[in-house]
């Protein structure tokens, strides 16, 4: 006795990651034809006193402009497998910047008292793991708070973290009335600006000021394990899926809340010290408007709004889209003002393409 | 009441003045099959909702594998070992078929809290298993449950309770939004259980499928138990007489 079904779409579809990535390659071409007919290249080195094949310097600045987004763009995908979304995490990175590199002052500058203090000698020249541990417990608390209140209170996420949103600014602009907080030790500026890759292969790939792009790797290759083969995941995509399916099941789904919105936090606190450690100081501006960028890269790279599917090499490849875009707008000479509307025009394109795929999959099955 | 499994003794919902469900007793022994028929807002779905403890009675007992129980959730009843399909699933349809079968019971292989790893390895092959053991037959395993056509979705939502229920499984309109073929599949899967000796309680409207396979038919009417009929010796026209109110067994217990 069987039950055999009458095979429905039952092939295995293209990988959507796959999708994502051709878009990347098509939008490459693109800007390298653009760039040819200006008699340039987008790619390719066209200087004859700089060695190499490819443009070094343009591939390093796209992969080093989208790594700072990028990790924020980690922990967003998460938020919105769960069915979930975070505006909070662009002032979450300023608000943890302006505290953590509060703790990552030196005593002295030049052998003066450092002008920009924010603290008594007592705590400064502190070591690098103090501003580290302070920025990612401003991030937990941020996204634990964030989490408890969508997850218990029952506020709509979008509600949630617009008002975390507008209180992490506030706290990045109380915390020192304004004023910018500068001169870090080198521990913290080597965080960004040091050789990582140099030091752990004797020299043979020197990285100088690579680091934020090792990390975003480094984060990117841990959750998406995370994601693929853990309890963590597994759940992460069932929520997403069916938030009532997974609590009949057994789920403890505001638990989960609380932890993906934690890990959230955590990720911008990371983006934070990677950012104020890379500018050697912090201003209660930083982070404005990443948490739409993070956004829209998780979007174009096939994490649907609507939550359960997605993947972080997918929110990779939109990162590289992101930075593909606005750098190859640059070599094109496109004004900054038309470079923003077309960044908006890319979101909303990329909203419009998951609601496409929703809708023909809701008459496919 | 050694062989019964659930037992019910002046089970009573009221929804403030609506009394949905007044005074049920009602008793499934092991290996039965039986069916709940009626007419819309009989008390049928609101008879299951207290039994598995999605809504909390207004008064009454429950007795389920020979103890006084009082769920306080699904889960709560699912953990005892009576598990329920839904009408509406309870499917992640993003998931392939193995995490849907073990969703919230996942086979782990290194313990690491929220963050244990999965051993997917293991919870494909028992979903195979599973899948087999119900009839079910699934191409591909790694499809999410979203590009399945309906009966195969119903069919994953009855092997996972199947592969689970260690004492009773309880179906509400298993085939209501399901076509011919897909109706006699998943009914295929319910004569399984009955080989296997796992009590179960249907809900349907179809009275050739309750005929066709269950031992006892319950008919509720206005939020009462008007009858229950032995299903060799009734007819379809007998069990209408009562679900319309033009016949009535005078009496409020359904058990044999």
């Amino acid at each position: 006795m069987t039950a055999a079904m009458a095979p429905r779409a039952q092939s295995r579809a293209r990988p959507p990651e796959l999708n994502i990535f051709l878009a990347l390659v098509l939008i490459t071409l693109v800007f390298e034809l653009l760039n040819r007919w200006q008699g340039g290249s987008f790619l390719f080195n066209t200087r004859d006193n700089v060695p190499g094949l490819f443009n070094q310097a343009r591939l390093q600045i796209i992969i080093l402009q989208v790594s700072i987004t990028g990790i924020i763009a980690i922990g967003v995908t998460q938020v919105i497998i769960i069915g979930g979304i975070d505006l909070s995490s662009g002032s979450i990175v300023g608000a943890t910047a302006m505290i953590s590199m509060s703790f990552a002052q030196v005593a002295l500058v030049n052998g003066n008292p450092n002008p920009k203090a924010i603290f008594g000698p007592e705590l400064m020249d502190l070591p690098v793991i103090v501003p580290i541990l302070v920025g990612l417990a401003c991030g937990i608390f941020a996204g634990l708070i964030n989490g408890l209140l969508i997850a218990y209170t029952k506020i709509p996420p979008f509600i949630a973290t617009l008002g975390m949103m507008v209180s992490a600014r506030g706290v990045a602009k109380w915390w020192s009335n304004g004023n910018p907080i500068s001169f870090p030790t080198d521990s913290f500026g080597a965080l960004s600006n040091g050789d990582f890759l140099g030091w752990i292969t004797f020299g043979a790939l020197p990285g100088q000021g690579l680091n934020p792009v090792l990390l975003f790797i480094a984060l990117a290759a841990l959750f998406q394990l995370a994601l693929t083969y853990t309890l963590y995941g597994k759940r992460c995509y069932a929520i997403g899926s069916n938030e009532e399916a997974a609590r009949i099941s057994g789920i403890n789904v505001a638990r989960h809340k609380v932890l993906v919105y934690a890990i959230a936090g955590s990720l911008a606190a990371f983006a934070a010290l990677v950012l104020c450690s890379k500018n050697l100081t912090a201003q209660s501006g930083m982070g404005v408007m990443y948490e739409l960028d993070a956004i829209a890269m998780a979007v174009i790279g096939g994490v649907s709004l609507s939550g359960g599917r997605g993947s972080i090499i997918g929110t990779v490849i939109g990162a590289l889209i992101f930075g593909v875009i606005i750098s190859g707008f640059t070599s094109i000479r496109l004004d900054a003002y038309y470079q923003e509307m077309v960044k908006g025009a890319i979101i909303v394109g990329a909203v419009v393409l998951d609601q496409w795929r929703q809708r023909r999959r809701a008459l496919e099955g | 009441m050694t062989d019964i499994v659930l037992k019910t003794e002046g089970l009573t919902k009221h929804y403030g003045g609506v009394h949905a469900l007044n005074d049920a007793n009602f008793e499934l022994r092991a290996g039965e099959h039986i069916a709940i028929v009626g007419d819309n807002g009989a008390g049928k779905s609101t008879f299951v909702r207290q039994i598995t403890g999605v809504e909390s009675r207004t008064k009454g007992k429950i007795w389920f594998d020979g103890r006084e129980v009082s769920f306080t959730g699904p889960l709560d009843a699912r953990e005892s070992g009576m598990e329920c399909v839904f009408q509406n699933l309870a499917l992640a349809d993003d998931l392939d078929v193995p995490s849907n079968l073990f969703l919230g019971r996942e086979i782990i292989r290194f313990n690491l809290g929220p963050f244990s790893i999965l051993n997917r390895k293991a919870m494909r092959a028992a979903t195979e298993e599973g899948l087999k053991r119900t009839g079910v037959k699934i191409p591909n395993l790694d499809n999410p449950i979203r590009n399945m056509s309906g009966g195969q979705r119903q069919c994953v939502a009855i092997a996972r309770s199947a592969s689970f229920a260690s004492k009773l499984i309880i179906m509400d309109e298993p085939t209501a939004a399901l076509g011919v073929q897909e109706t006699a599949q998943v009914e295929n899967i319910i004569r399984t259980l009955k080989d296997r000796g796992i009590p179960l309680i249907l809900v349907s409207h179809n009275l050739r499928q309750v005929i066709d396979l269950v031992d006892r038919i319950i008919v509720f009417r206005r939020g009462h138990i008007v009858a229950s009929l032995n299903k060799d010796e009734t007819d379809g026209n007998d069990i209408v007489s009562y679900i319309t109110g033009v016949k009535s067994q005078n009496t409020a217990t359904a058990s044999i």
